[in-house]
């Protein structure tokens, strides 16, 4: 929980990591892309403040003590949720596995929820292992990277017809949040690779299930925002849009958040540190003190204590069933956080009700 | 004519080779590593990218663009461009170096030439475009009807209404005096008063994508070169 100025903040983080990628870990002959990974996700990290960056060293193999103290001690995280990566044709043992997440998770009760994966490529051995990690771990959440490579495929789409067959597993199994990310690859590679309108596809075919896009589709913001307007179930994942641009970028930061929240709403919207990439420390005081720097900013939606709450906690504490303590929760005027049936797409004065 | 190119010749040209994603020059994005060309006619340029998985297609038409430029700058007779410290660097380079095309450059893992998406994307840039000539029109109080009655000839000329010309008639859009301000990026089609005001916040959403994108690959781009960002 975080304070300040007599308000209180339930905060989960709901997209963080727990990987290993130092040179001992990489696959032989797969050297320079296991290196290449994990030196783009420490770029990014330039984008923080510098008193958090740490030494390439760290990141590529950080410690059960440091995101213990990073995430909880320091960082005021209430609950954090896991989000695989296998990476497995780079990483031995996978970059950031379910196994690995869930292992450290059963050490601190109540602190993780441990999200599984799958690849419509695995076929049915991918099915049977999907089950076996729900039955086990209790996922309740996939996080889908469609930019893997596999086996000399490049990715796939969320539309793949054996991607569909996964998506009616989760529904069988109890799964209710697919985080997507996109990658700069798919097959085939002349097509853009960030496009979402497969998110949007599969959002209209499986209505029970939410779709949290993570990094806000970036670098296709726009076409999120398009597609969220217009599907009740599909959430915007502020990985990368805190982390990477409230420090760096404070002005594109300022805006991004106001389209975000004018397309989507602030019931939509939940937040995601992307630990080890960035810690939470910086990024949660930052966004409760951040307001819009100017007027220029007047025909955005107005950014309320309610609004960050819900952003920084509420939001997926109610996708995820966690128990918020009563002195975290809103007032009942404040609205209710992660309303599908006040979702922008609905209203009438909403964008979404002038498209044609 | 002379002989005396040099290497500022070549970043003159390469300053008309455009990341299609972000829609500006790749010389001042800090893409070009270097330039130079021999007493004989040969041109080296390296390219660098702000990270080792940058999207392949786009960096393929970055690399194949930057070849074309300085193929035709006078005094060059031999052209070698290398994109440097990317995955796919390999494929890339030598797929533009025969001038082979994407899908023989990615045998098997392409279907077809890059026109498509790179159309897609000046699409984007009309619609970021039209909101950077807008903006100033609505904060001096132009209302939605006087916005689509608008010609492009009556806009104040500017750098601005320049590229956005330049960027619609790309696209074989209507682009000369008497064409409408406001077009559908993908019909041409004008704007009626009752949809300007959600086309101008898809020009002003697309626009901000742009710049926070541009605004990313910047940083990760100082981080990974050390180089100085300007913006």
């Amino acid at each position: 929980m975080y304070e300040k100025d007599g308000e209180k903040y339930f905060v989960v983080d709901s997209h963080m990591h727990y990987w290993q990628a130092g040179p001992e870990t990489w696959v032989p002959g797969a050297e320079k892309y296991a290196k290449g990974w994990i030196e783009c996700f420490h770029a990014y990290q330039g984008l923080a403040p510098a008193e958090t960056h740490w030494p390439i060293e760290k990141f590529m193999s950080y410690t059960e003590d440091d995101l213990m103290k990073d995430v909880f001690e320091d960082g005021y995280v209430d609950v954090a949720v896991f989000q695989p990566t296998y990476l497995t044709e780079w990483y031995k043992d996978g970059f950031n596995t379910t196994e690995r997440n869930a292992a450290l998770g059963e050490k601190h009760p109540g602190r993780f929820i441990a999200n599984t994966r799958w690849d419509p490529r695995e076929g049915e051995d991918g099915l049977k292992k999907l089950a076996e990690n729900v039955e086990r771990y209790g996922s309740k959440g996939v996080k889908l990277y469609t930019a893997e490579w596999r086996e000399g495929s490049r990715g796939w789409k969320l539309t793949d017809p054996g991607a569909y067959k996964y998506l009616d597993a989760c529904r069988e199994l109890g799964i209710v949040n697919i985080h997507v990310h996109k990658g700069p690859t798919i097959w085939p590679l002349d097509k853009d690779a960030f496009d979402v309108s497969d998110v949007d596809h599969a959002a209209t075919d499986f209505p029970e299930l939410n779709f949290i896009v993570e990094h806000v589709g970036l670098p296709r913001i726009e076409d999120f925002c398009f597609m969220a307007t217009q599907e009740p179930n599909v959430y915007a994942g502020l990985s990368v849009v805190i982390g990477g641009l409230m420090h760096a970028r404070p002005k594109f930061f300022a805006k991004v958040m106001g389209e975000l929240l004018f397309w989507v709403g602030e019931d939509k919207m939940t937040f995601g540190s992307d630990y080890g990439i960035w810690e939470p420390k910086w990024q949660i005081e930052g966004f409760v003190d951040w307001d819009y720097p100017s007027d220029e900013f007047s025909d955005y939606p107005r950014v309320t204590t309610a609004t960050k709450k819900k952003i920084l906690g509420l939001n997926a504490a109610k996708l995820y069933g966690i128990d918020v303590p009563s002195e975290c929760q809103l007032p009942a005027e404040a609205g209710t956080p992660a309303a599908r049936d006040d979702s922008v797409g609905v209203s009438s004065e909403s964008p979404a009700a002038t498209l044609a | 004519m002379t002989s005396l190119v040099g290497s500022r010749t070549l970043l003159d040209a390469l300053g008309e080779v455009r990341d299609p994603e972000l829609d500006e020059p790749i010389t001042t994005l800090g893409f070009v590593a270097s330039v130079s060309l021999s007493s004989d006619g040969n041109a080296a340029v390296h390219l660098r990218l702000p990270t080792y998985f940058c999207a392949p297609n786009f960096a393929y038409l970055m690399v194949a663009d930057a070849y074309d430029v300085v193929s035709t700058v006078e005094g060059v007779r031999r052209t070698e461009v290398v994109l440097d410290d990317h995955f796919a660097a390999d494929a890339i380079n030598e797929g533009v170096a025969a001038r082979a095309g994407f899908v023989a450059s990615f045998q098997g893992e392409a279907v077809d030439e890059l026109d498509p998406l790179r159309r897609d994307f000046l699409r984007k840039a009309v619609l970021a475009g039209t909101d950077l000539v807008c903006r100033p029109l609505v904060d001096a109080g132009a209302s939605p009807a006087a916005l689509a009655a608008m010609t492009l000839g009556e806009v104040p000329d500017s750098p601005a209404v320049d590229r956005l010309r330049r960027r619609r008639a790309e696209l074989g859009l209507p682009a000369g005096d008497r064409a409408p301000l406001l077009v559908d990026p993908a019909s041409g089609a004008a704007v009626g008063d009752a949809a300007v005001p959600l086309h101008l916040r898809r020009a002003r959403l697309t626009r901000t994508s742009l710049d926070a994108n541009t605004g990313i690959c910047r940083g990760m781009l100082r981080h990974r070169y050390g180089v100085e960002d300007d913006s």
